[in-house]
């Protein structure tokens, strides 16, 4: 509720809306969000051939990831985590830049492997503040996030 | 991050290229954790063998060397692989020359036996399970190791009071080549004192119990660290093991303490290091959504195929599997996966001859979700695994069933399924 009226706010005054975190993999790149708000399994959790979304109880279940800043509030799952995203990075199926709020070894691995900027431990939740589609800016030599443009609303 | 001058020297080449990409790797990794130093490991459990499409095209640019830079060092450049440094083994991996008739490409199989070949050469134990602790890879409490496969990362932290993160193939590839990894989270001991504390409000007694026990915990606390107290029965390996691999399949599990049982956890308040705080109930409701959540991608109730043994079967699950099927003939296929170690000793005391008269097979190295393998035309599988109940059906997309051993090998036997939560 009130990170949504922040929001609005920060729309209506044209302040861009920032988020600060520590950097993971340094790098800066610009590019759509996709927003989970669920942690992410890489093994049994996606498909790297595809860049796509395979758990079945998932929100994301069938979503492509290929060319987006992922946005999720972590890993969770098998060990498998870090070797499904470099393998997405060597099929070229991998997100462009990895945004989370829980610093876990399969994460911080899964994003030194991707080899795409990445930040974690954000100053605000970055699940609740951006949303799929949004235009996003992430500056991980920085440190920052930038909301550059909404997306469209889903529903 | 702050280097030894030994690990400043491996960094800068003065063990060869291989150690010193290595070492890159693990300054990246260490740094994006926010890691300030490494700690020594002599004990790493990691993956190399196992055969993926990606592995095959990279062996066939340029040889294994190739395919353990890229994937196991993270590195562009194809770098010869020395012996490795600390004790290190292979953990699960795909099915072997004697799976006849499991539906693997005979590529796969050859590709994997030519990696034992180079693996072994340079010194990796081929345990091929995800259970290096029941044949014989049993580190010891406050020993610094560096595992990956949850399920046995999750063991060796809470039941054995080792101390490793959830590593991964390429921390892992690092580690064998330097016996280092990154100082951080589970290797301090101020981050294994319990965070949350769950309470059994029924009897956890059964294998089945403590692995729908193990599901809820995991999607409750998530990556924290759960104290689990209550109506619990003492439990045995089979048990944890099963418990452990629900809660971080559900979860991100890496430790829990289970208070007179687990090493670190003498009591209750040592488990938290002071304060103790509210308990969590578990109780029928919870097991009941529980029991609904693990059975939710299962619709038909005709079985085609009963997987047992995830993580791979201990000998008492294999000699129940043989005296539940002792006599009886399976209509549906039942595989048991186990240790290959283990299979020779199930071999040995003639429990798989009485699986194999029942038509069921233990199968060695591997399992259905490592290598996307389940008997031809399966549509309904059933499995007494919580693990293999989460994954398999996004992996293979097959329906999944949920219940103890004994409901598993009667819907093997008839070929329905009749399990239920009572």
């Amino acid at each position: 509720m009130t990170a949504e009226t922040r929001v609005r706010a920060a729309d209506d005054t044209e302040a861009p809306l920032v988020l600060r975190g520590r950097t993971v993999v340094p790098g800066v790149v610009e590019g759509e969000a996709l927003v989970s708000h669920e942690t992410i399994s890489g093994w049994g959790g996606i498909d790297p051939a595809t860049g796509t979304i395979i758990e079945r109880r998932h929100e994301l279940c069938g979503v492509c990831f290929t060319g987006k800043i992922l946005v999720f509030p972590g890993a969770k799952g098998s060990s498998g985590w870090s070797g499904f995203f470099q393998t997405t990075r060597l099929l070229g199926t991998a997100p462009i830049g990895m945004v989370f709020t829980v610093t876990t070894t399969k994460a911080a691995l899964g994003a030194v492997v991707t080899r795409v900027p990445a930040l974690s431990d954000l100053d605000r939740d970055p699940t609740e503040l951006l949303r799929t589609g949004d235009r996003i800016r992430l500056d991980a030599d920085a440190g920052l996030v930038t909301l550059l443009r909404r997306g469209p609303v889903a529903e | 991050m702050i280097l030894t001058d030994d690990e400043r020297g491996m960094r800068d080449g003065a063990e060869g290229p291989a150690v010193a990409a290595a070492m890159d790797l693990l300054v990246r990794y260490g740094e994006a954790l926010g890691a300030e130093h490494l700690c020594e490991v002599r004990n790493v459990a990691g993956t190399t063998t196992q055969p993926s499409p990606a592995k095959a095209r990279l062996v066939a640019e340029g040889g294994w060397e190739r395919a353990f830079s890229v994937i196991n060092l993270d590195s562009d450049e194809t770098l010869d692989v020395p012996p490795m440094r600390v004790p290190t083994c292979q953990l699960q991996q795909g099915f072997g020359a004697d799976a006849h008739g499991v539906p693997y490409p005979a590529e796969f199989v050859d590709l994997q036996s030519d990696a034992e070949a180079f693996y072994g050469r340079r010194g990796v134990n081929i345990l091929a399970t995800c259970t290096p602790y029941q044949v014989g890879n049993l580190p010891v409490r406050g020993e610094h190791v560096a595992w990956m496969e949850s399920s046995a990362v999750v063991y060796a932290n809470s039941v054995l009071g080792a101390r490793t993160n959830c590593e991964g193939t390429a921390s892992t590839g690092a580690a064998s080549l330097t016996g280092r990894i990154p100082c951080w989270g589970n290797h301090h001991v101020t981050n294994r004192l319990g965070t949350h504390l769950v309470r059994a409000d029924l009897p956890v007694r059964s294998f089945r119990d403590w692995g729908l026990f193990g599901y809820f915990v995991g999607d409750l606390v998530q990556e924290a660290r759960p104290v689990l107290v209550g109506e619990l029965a003492r439990p045995d390996l089979t048990d944890l093991k099963h418990l452990g691999a629900a809660a971080a399949s559900s979860g991100g599990i890496e430790l829990f303490h289970l208070p007179g049982v687990t090493p670190e956890a003498p009591t209750v308040e040592a488990a938290f290091g002071g304060r103790v705080p509210e308990a969590v109930g578990y109780g029928p409701a919870e097991r009941r959504t529980v029991y609904d959540r693990l059975n939710d991608q299962g619709d038909r109730e005709e079985v085609d195929f009963v997987l047992l043994g995830c993580p791979h079967a201990s000998l008492d699950q294999i000699r129940e599997a043989a005296r539940l099927l002792e006599g009886r003939h399976v209509e549906a296929e039942l595989w048991i996966m186990a240790p290959r170690a283990l299979k020779a000793v199930a071999d040995r005391s003639g429990y798989t001859a009485v699986i194999e008269a029942a038509g069921g097979r233990i199968l060695a190295d591997s399992c259905p979700a490592m290598s996307r393998a389940a008997p031809e035309g399966t549509r309904v599988f059933a499995t007494d695994s919580a693990k293999q109940a989460h994954y398999l059906p996004a992996i293979l997309g097959i329906e999944a069933w949920f219940g103890t051993t004994a409901e598993c090998v009667d819907a093997a036997v008839t070929g329905r399924w009749r399990g239920e939560l009572r």
